[in-house]
């Protein structure tokens, strides 16, 4: 038996470092953002720049303009969908830091859809590139799942590994076969049609791909809590050995769980394609998979709680945006804004026990 | 330290007997909290005990009667309790000298190897050494570490390769590897917990030799046992333990093995030289008040011939590793059943006493399917269903309470109610796809009224109950499973003396309701009470069957202890 | 024959210098995994070796200071890592990731005046007679300072570990932190010490590639470099000298696509970026007993099942 999974006590995984948010008194929370733009206002007034304008500025930009806000959304539409690939084989005890590789698959399946099997009508086509798009990831989630199962390589290295094949495997396709022959060389390929491409709210790029993470949301909600199903989930995640003595099949469970979260992420890249970039090129995905991963953790795998984690970091991404244009700082800065906030969220996580 | 400090062993002192003891315990007293808040059970109580240079002591006691926990005292590993800690309890060559952690043990000359040996597998012997060692210097004079191992090795006949791997090793090599790190740590005290328990038979003989052979050099050794055989075989002195207390500590000449078995389980003729039988020594846990000590196995103007049906049956079953003669682990395959036959009807309780470790839990894997059988079968009701899954034997009316519930039944995280309703998942309960609260209320409404204890209320998360809640939780998603077969293991362990002796009747009342029942204790009392037959297990064999009325405690303490 | 001996030498001098600025990010993660921990971080370390190392070397004009600032921007960047991991009880996973977006993005926003600096930087040296050497002499004695210095690294890092008493202890951590507690170590404390250094080692490594290698900063420009160290430690078993090979194996794919590029093979260069994460993947599922028993037991919960 070499799926065995590792109780969650033992193994130093995300399962063992517990919810970071969900059990956080909101006050905590709170505190670690505040302290998180107090640094960075630091790092804005040593370059020489008012901070509290530039804050102000992009508040403004951000939350108080509505074309600020469709970007918070337009963000938030791949984000949900990742971190729910974390999300859901998490609660089944496994870690999947492969969101950003099946993303990957998932955007090349979908992409193949459009070149090889094209139909006319949006309204099978775009079913079928999401079908394609949950595949691809899918399966680039089985392979470690099989990888786990049957030579008992852990999850996570395999995922992570997979991540750079998958993105290479994008990069060898769209620098070659697939490369737009009218594309003056550049590495992309043909434009979507009409009926490839997601429709977006006139004036912004707020897509018909938010269905998807809404959808998703709900049925691997309902799914969690009010079936049966779930239920065994869940069991597996909190106990595998209790779960296999009450005669589930703990092995089938964790690889179900492993391959609907990489036909999450795939869904994600198959609305990134559709949706914004309306062909497939490389830089796809910004670290969406890895983003998504630490909101997923940072919700404590909780999905609920995934909502406004979700949110919180895509307005991160979108300040990051308009500092650019506002304050003239480069876009990244909203990355290392993160990256403090999640610093100072953990740090002031209350400890359960204490390390040896 | 260096090769010269070899001539400077023990064995230069007096061990004659005049001089202060190397070691001398008075009152020692070591409490843990107890499964009530606020309460505490004490694991050593009073506890005296006085060991020279060049003695061979043995602590002869059952599983939980304080051993290891003694142990750990003298060690530095637990503190005694501070209010009756005075200058006596811990005397060193006649001075006071409590060690306060297990470093502090080492300096004074004691060096403990524990049953699970502090090796690390990925390193070598001499790598391991090294570790142990206080460090002089920055390198790793690997040569000269070999070459005082292998020293020491041939000194005492310890065949080991300093070079190899210790993943590499048999646990009896692994043994000889700790018993070395402690002579070159001038260890003079050598405390060895159970150290025969991962031994084979002809490997127990070397260890002896090589105790022999350490006394003679002057070095003191300390071993705890439950094998009376083996505290006769070797030892100068024994002291015998009980629930706590010392009942009994003499030189090994004055006595034999049904004394010493005696003063181990209890009963009446302790040899002369045993200390007072302590009050505590008369059954601690009160029989079920209403219940006769065994009950009539079945009840055939009630029941009818249908719940004679054998229910549960054993054919010469075997499980882990085959013992092949060439393996360099041979003999230590642990736990496993060999060649086991027994049945047990509906309405009757059988009993298996045994310490533990002697195959107890196959029983219940290979019930389970958890563990593959390898040879022999076992049948549900004259069905063969050897291979079968988890759920299958579920589904076929099995339930197995486990040792451990919190690791082995229950989903920390999830509440109480999620966790009764846990319970019949494998026996297809509830059945559909859908699943809401009210489903799970319901179900856990229906066990909750089926259980006659008070029980913690349905929304608190399992992790945050106490022990004795948290198996009261886990009866009773276990016996509102309408289950026929039962295999309980230790079911009141952890549980007050009023929950215990409800969930005793519980299980009768299973039984008289037509259940098959197994009950896996090490506590004779309990066994005795409930049991209509009773099967000792010893090394994974039934080494011998009685009915209650005729069996003796003295007799199931030889055979569950190897004596024959 | 005279083409594939061009191809060989050409392969070779090309896979030197990328392999030095992963070699050092693989020494920093193996001291990090052998004390039983990993830091997914490394490659932020390596960024903010780069970009900080760059910086100084720009504004003061001494590569040594832009070293320095280098291996103290990686160790800073780790311990955050290690406070995290160790005083905080973090997943490791997790931390390690934010450590890489973090630099990301501090590296993006404090580099941005630099992106078309040019430095003088670190210069190869010949070194006379071995230099010489057909083939093999161009590619590995015509390096600058700190290729030598790696050279010396791997060994020296071998021996630290076998043969000191620094060196068992940190593997005994890695191992059992239990026993090594147990044996009078300070596990918490010989945890830090890995990490941050680690860390500061991948901060040279991150120097080497811009200070030395390109003399040039862009963003990002480390490349997934960082990750690729975290495999190569994997497909070298844990071992220095293997992790010299696996940096080799890397620098060798890099050199093959150029010279595979000016030979107009069609080989899509892509492919060959694969190779150190398939090689590494292949490790684990093919060689599972040997993978297992290098494995320090303190990863396995993070990289082995069952």
């Amino acid at each position: 038996m070499n799926f065995r999974l590792k109780l969650p006590d033992s193994a130093p995984s995300l399962q063992a470092a517990g919810p970071a948010l969900a059990g956080l008194p909101a006050a905590r929370a709170v505190l670690g953002v505040a302290l998180a733009l107090a640094i960075f206002g630091v790092f804005i007034l040593a370059s020489g720049r008012d901070p509290l304008d530039a804050l102000q500025g992009a508040w403004r930009g951000v939350i108080g303009s509505p074309f600020g806000l469709s970007e918070v959304g337009v963000t938030m539409i791949p984000l949900v969908l990742t971190a729910l690939a974390t999300a859901i084989p998490a609660r089944a005890g496994l870690v999947n830091v492969g969101g950003e590789g099946q993303l990957h698959t998932g955007a090349l399946a979908a992409t193949g859809i459009v070149l090889y099997f094209h139909v006319g009508a949006p309204a099978l086509m775009l079913p079928l590139m999401a079908l394609a798009g949950c595949a691809g990831g899918g399966l680039w989630a089985a392979a470690a799942a099989l990888l786990r199962r049957w030579r008992g390589v852990n999850e996570v290295i395999s995922t992570l590994l997979a991540n750079y094949i998958a993105i290479l495997l994008v990069n060898m396709l769209v620098f070659g076969p697939w490369k737009n022959p009218d594309g003056l060389g550049y590495p992309y390929t043909i434009p979507f049609d009409a009926a490839a491409i997601l429709p977006a709210i006139a004036g912004t790029r707020f897509h018909w791909g938010a269905l998807a993470p809404v959808l998703a949301l709900i049925v691997c909600y309902v799914i969690l809590t009010r079936t049966v199903w779930g239920f065994k989930m869940r069991a597996v995640g909190g106990n595998p050995e209790a779960a296999r003595r009450r005669g589930i099949a703990v092995d089938r469970y964790a690889a179900a769980a492993m391959i609907a979260g990489g036909a999450l992420a795939g869904l994600a890249g198959m609305v990134e394609v559709a949706g914004i970039h309306h062909d497939l090129r490389p830089g796809i995905s910004a670290n969406l998979g890895y983003l998504g991963l630490l909101a997923s953790w940072l919700a404590g795998h909780n999905l609920l709680v995934i909502i406004p984690a979700c949110f919180l970091m895509a307005v991160f991404l979108v300040t990051g945006d308009v500092l650019q244009l506002t304050a003239g700082l480069p876009s990244a800065a909203g990355m290392a804004l993160i990256g403090l906030v999640l610093f100072l969220v953990l740090g002031l996580r209350r400890l359960e026990r204490r390390p040896l | 330290m260096s090769a010269e400090n070899l001539e400077t062993s023990p064995n230069q002192d007096n061990h004659t007997g005049n001089g202060p003891p190397l070691l001398e315990l008075r009152g020692i007293t070591k409490s843990f909290p107890g499964p009530a808040p606020g309460t505490t059970i004490a694991a050593n109580d009073g506890i005296d005990l006085t060991l020279r240079r060049g003695e061979i002591h043995a602590v002869l006691g059952e599983n939980g009667s304080g051993k290891s926990t003694l142990m750990k005292v003298i060690y530095g590993y637990h503190a005694p309790d501070a209010s009756k800690v005075s200058p006596d309890s811990y005397r060193w060559l006649g001075r006071p000298a409590l060690p306060g952690s297990p470093a502090a043990a080492r300096r004074l000359g004691i060096g403990m190897v524990f049953q699970d040996f502090s090796l690390i597998p990925a390193l070598s012997v001499a790598e391991n050494v090294a570790l142990f060692l206080p460090g002089q210097g920055r390198m790793l004079r690997r040569r000269q570490l070999v070459r005082r191992i292998e020293q020491f090795a041939g000194e005492y006949d310890l065949e080991i390769d300093p070079r190899q791997r210790v993943d590499d090793l048999s646990l009896g090599e692994r043994q000889r590897v700790e018993l070395v790190k402690l002579l070159l740590a001038e260890a003079r005290l050598l405390i060895f917990d159970e150290p025969t328990s991962v031994l084979a038979p002809h490997e127990v003989d070397g260890l002896f030799r090589v105790f022999s052979a350490l006394k003679d050099n002057g070095y003191s050794v300390l071993f705890i046992t439950h094998k009376v055989r083996e505290a006769l075989a070797v030892s100068d002195n024994v002291t015998v333990l009980r629930r706590g207390r010392v009942t009994a500590t003499a030189p090994s000449r004055r006595f034999d093995a049904p004394s010493l078995v005696a003063a181990m389980v209890g009963a009446e003729n302790a040899p002369p030289s045993a200390a007072p039988e302590p009050a505590s020594a008369a059954p601690a846990v009160p029989k079920p008040p209403q219940t006769p000590p065994a009950h009539p196995p079945t009840t055939p103007e009630q029941t009818g011939g249908a719940q004679k049906e054998t229910a549960l049956e054993f054919r010469e079953v075997s499980t882990g590793r085959a013992p092949r003669p060439l393996s360099r682990f041979r003999g230590t395959t642990p736990g496993g059943l060999n060649a086991v036959s027994f049945s047990v009807r509906r309405g009757e309780i059988l009993g298996v006493a045994g310490v533990a470790g002697n195959g107890q839990r196959a029983l219940g894997e290979a019930l389970l399917g958890l563990e593959p059988v390898r040879r022999g079968s076992i049948l549900l009701f004259g069905q063969p269903v050897t291979g079968h899954t988890v759920s299958d034997a579920l589904k076929g009316g099995v339930s197995v309470i486990p040792e451990n519930p919190l690791s082995d039944a229950m989903v920390p995280d999830m509440r109480v109610d999620e966790n009764l309703l846990l319970a019949g998942l494998g026996r297809g309960r509830p059945a559909g796809f859908w699943l809401n609260r009210n489903t799970i209320a319901n179900r856990a409404e229906a066990i909750r009224a089926g259980f006659p204890l008070t029980m913690a209320g349905p929304a608190a998360p399992v992790r945050s109950l106490s022990g004795g809640n948290i198996q009261r939780v886990m009866l009773a998603g276990e016996l509102g499973q309408g289950a026929s077969i039962f295999l309980a293991y230790y079911p009141t362990r952890g549980l007050d003396v009023l929950s215990a002796g409800a969930t005793r009747r519980l299980l009768l009342e299973q039984s008289n309701a037509g259940a098959a029942a197994v009950l896996v204790s090490e506590d004779l009392d309990e066994l005795l009470a409930l049991s209509d037959r009773l099967l000792v297990m010893y090394r994974g064999r039934i080494a011998g069957e009685f009915a209650p009325s005729e069996a003796s405690p003295q007799e199931i303490g030889l055979l569950m202890t190897g004596h024959t | 024959m005279s083409v594939f001996w061009l191809v060989i030498s050409g392969t070779l001098t090309g896979a030197v210098g990328p392999g030095i600025s992963v070699l050092y990010a693989v020494y920093g993660e193996l001291i990090t995994e052998r004390a039983g921990r990993i830091n997914l971080g490394m490659e932020g370390c390596l960024l903010v070796g780069a970009c900080f190392g760059f910086i100084a070397t720009a504004e003061t004009g001494s590569a040594g200071l832009g070293v320095l600032a280098a291996l103290t921007a990686g160790g800073l960047l780790a311990a955050i890592h290690a406070c995290l991991v160790i005083n905080r009880d973090t997943s490791q996973i997790a931390a390690g990731l934010a450590l890489t977006l973090f630099a990301g993005g501090v590296t993006a926003y404090a580099g941005r005046d630099y992106v078309d600096s040019i430095i003088t930087g670190l210069n190869p040296i010949a070194i006379p007679g071995l230099a010489a050497i057909p083939v093999l002499g161009e590619a590995l004695f015509r390096q600058d300072i700190l290729a030598y210095v790696s050279y010396a690294l791997g060994p020296i890092l071998w021996f630290t570990l076998q043969y000191t008493r620094w060196g068992l202890s940190l593997r005994a951590v890695g191992e059992s932190a239990a026993v090594a507690f147990a044996a009078g170590r300070n596990p918490a404390l010989l945890q830090w010490t890995a990490i941050v250094l680690g860390g500061a080692l991948a901060g040279i490594g991150g120097a080497q590639l811009s200070v030395g290698l390109t003399h040039t900063w862009s963003e990002g420009m480390t490349a997934g470099r960082g990750f690729i160290a975290v495999a190569l430690v994997i497909f070298g078993l844990w071992s220095p000298l293997r992790g010299m090979l696996g940096a080799l194996l890397f620098g060798g794919a890099v050199g093959l696509q150029l010279q595979l590029q000016a030979l107009g093979a069609p080989v899509s260069p892509f492919l060959l970026d694969m190779l150190p994460y398939l090689l590494t993947l292949a490790v684990l599922a093919v060689w599972t007993g040997a993978a297992s028993r290098a494995m320090p037991e303190g990863l396995k919960g993070i990289l082995r099942t069952g």
